[in-house]
């Protein structure tokens, strides 16, 4: 059949490239724009080329915020992942218990990022603070800030409870598509436990999963406002993640130059790691089917 | 192998059952004997697949046991208990190989790896497998994924009995009858019981020796196909087996006339005086139109081998199979009962009546 060929469908995209233009693009250039100048105020200013970029590479500063960054994301995703997955796999699969599980699960997420933490920075705070008292009572030593571990470790374990939801419900999706014969033919088969787990419900939740590690880097890679509401970024650096770096340096400082080399590299940086993330992931998942 | 002996057995999914509306299977008592193809055939939820989960040892019944041989299997689990079981949709193992699918079972018995290489090896030759052994399993079609959750049960030696959990639902029609001879023939190969779940009155019939019929978590009739055919025991086999199903009529029975309406109907047999709702069944196959007026012809279905003609008699509607050469014009006819082919039910069981 001969079909006239045309470029009409071009038009039907034109909104949204129009949309995107506006929402993305032209502010990612504006951002683009100030990583090559520098300003002295006044609406001047002058082209300096990479300078900036070669200055944010060689900051300290910057390599600092990096490695607590890289550190967070690594200790969220490893606690995060066999947790919500442990969690998937205990939680009942019918019944009155199943949606009770499901809803008790979803609260976490429906709670907006600077109430959680406020609602952790109340609640470990030595004076008043349930958990903080506590602890204080129970004679440890806790101050979350003052000391840089305590701080981390309040940081982490808001980040876990506030998150952990979002693999498990993942998770739980990816079990609940598993016909019952899987079981029971397994059970036929003699399959211990683990082997269940491997060769079934494993790969059927890694799709799921995929999604899961991917959204739980990209979110706790750029986490901003829970460190900032509960430990403003210290005590000192300790919990100065890089979003709450580029804020300080765009806003604290209008150091407008490095603040957009900064936000372009950390856009790469998210981007790369993503990228990587996916690609190691789809690649063994190709390997097995 | 061994012959499989349900004794007094019943099942129900609640706890603390009360009457026997809360039985998915209501009493059983039947010994499937070694290396004999059985069908178990029913309408959905009459406690089919119930019924094989009791026997796969995937459920433990409320009351009675199951014994394999002279070994009571009631408590036992699963694993432990030689059972193959083919499902309704392909149960595989999405990431392994066909062969790894086979070695499974074996490796999860802890078998040493020379003889688990031998056995798949046999089994896979046996099931045409050998040149696809080393291709994923996932990307295969369904029939053969099927041979392949059959092969991982055949691969064990010690397989008492092959459970097939309506096997054919997902396969496409003309694949069917393919694998259903295959399945027949690795049956006289292996010797192994069978036991063929199925809803479908075909598969059930050419399959098995035995068709097991159940009702409403009852065993109503098990027998050949050619006894459910010409004296099905309940009303339900009549009506259930054959297409069309039996003619049910309700009707007086006295001695040898059975009456319907205005109209006395002949028997083979004299039942001397019957109390209770009495029935008379025929098949569509042993009625016969003949010139007359006692019924009347309303819908005429020409399936080209055969007619299937609905006449209108005494009020109620029923089945005839006319063959193609014999012309049939809508009106009055005449209806004749084959006598000894007119059977008697009470309550909905078959009746014997005395020579």
């Amino acid at each position: 059949m001969q079909k006239k060929q045309n470029q009409k469908a071009w038009f039907l995209v034109l909104p949204v490239f129009l949309l995107v233009a506006f929402s993305a693009v032209i502010p990612l250039m504006t951002v683009v724009n100030y990583s090559v100048q520098d300003s002295f105020g006044n609406n001047e200013f002058y082209w300096v080329g990479t300078e900036w970029f070669i200055e944010i590479l060689n900051s300290e500063r910057f390599h600092g915020a990096l490695g607590r960054q890289l550190l967070f994301s690594a200790i969220i995703l490893a606690i995060e992942i066999p947790l919500g997955i442990w969690i998937a796999l205990k939680m009942p699969k019918k019944g009155w218990g199943a949606s009770l599980c499901l809803v008790l699960m979803a609260l976490p997420l429906l709670i907006p990022w600077n109430v959680v933490g406020t609602i952790w920075q109340i609640f470990a705070r030595e004076d008043i603070g349930l958990l903080g008292h506590t602890l204080a009572a129970m004679g440890i030593d806790y101050n979350y800030t003052q000391v840089a571990l305590d701080a981390w470790i309040t940081v982490v374990v808001m980040d876990v409870w506030h998150w952990t939801s979002l693999v498990v419900l993942l998770c739980y999706a990816g079990l609940s598509s598993i016909p019952d014969a899987f079981y029971q033919a397994a059970k036929i088969d003699g399959a211990s436990r683990w082997a269940v787990f491997r060769y079934i419900q494993f790969p059927k939740m890694k799709r799921v999963l995929l999604i899961a590690v991917l959204l739980r880097f990209m979110d706790s890679f750029m986490i901003y406002t829970e460190p900032f509401v509960v430990t403003g970024g210290g005590p000192g650096n300790a919990t100065t993640f890089l979003s709450i770096d580029l804020v300080k340096m765009a806003i604290g400082q209008f150091d407008l130059g490095p603040a957009a080399a900064f936000s372009l590299v950390y856009f790469l940086i998210v981007l790369l790691l993503s990228w990587v993330f996916y690609t190691v992931m789809t690649a063994r998942d190709g390997d097995a089917s | 192998m061994a012959e499989i002996h349900l004794k007094d057995m019943a099942h129900s999914y609640l706890p603390n059952p009360t009457g026997p509306e809360d039985y998915a299977l209501k009493g059983l008592d039947h010994i499937w004997e070694d290396g004999g193809a059985y069908a178990l055939l029913g309408p959905s939820g009459c406690g089919k697949t119930t019924l094989l989960n009791i026997i796969s040892g995937l459920l433990t019944p409320s009351k009675g046991s199951v014994r394999f041989g002279d070994k009571d299997v009631t408590k036992l689990d699963t694993a432990h208990r030689n059972i193959a079981q083919v499902f309704q949709f392909p149960v595989i193992y999405d990431t392994m190989t066909v062969r790894q699918n086979l070695e499974f079972p074996l490796k999860n018995r802890g078998m040493a790896a020379a003889d688990i290489e031998a056995r798949v090896g046999e089994i896979a030759n046996m099931l045409d497998l050998t040149d696809q052994l080393d291709k994923p399993a996932a990307n295969l079609s369904a029939d053969a994924k099927q041979i392949i959750s059959l092969g991982r049960g055949l691969v064990r030696s010690d397989v008492n009995a092959v459970l097939f959990d309506e096997p054919l639902t997902v396969i496409d029609p003309h694949k069917k009858w393919q694998l259903r001879s295959r399945l027949k023939e690795l049956h006289q190969q292996f010797g192994f019981t069978m036991v063929y779940v199925t809803h479908d009155q075909t598969e059930a019939l050419t399959f098995a020796d035995k068709v097991v019929v159940m009702y409403e978590g009852e065993v109503v009739q098990i027998g050949t196909p050619e006894e459910l055919f010409e004296r099905p025991a309940h009303t339900f086999v009549g009506y259930f087996i054959g297409s069309p199903g039996m003619n049910i009529l309700p009707a007086t029975v006295e001695g040898r006339t059975a009456t319907v309406g205005d109209h006395k109907i002949a028997l083979g047999a004299d039942y001397g005086t019957l109390k209770g709702k009495t029935e008379i069944g025929i098949r569509p196959e042993f009625l016969k139109l003949t010139d007359g007026d006692t019924a009347t012809v309303e819908t005429i279905e020409d399936l080209g081998r055969h007619k299937i003609v609905r006449v209108a008699y005494a009020g109620h509607s029923l089945a005839v199979l006319v063959p193609e050469n014999q012309p049939v014009s809508p009106g009055p006819t005449g209806l004749v009962f084959d006598p000894a082919r007119t059977l008697v039910y009470r309550d909905s069981h078959l009746v014997r009546g005395a020579k």
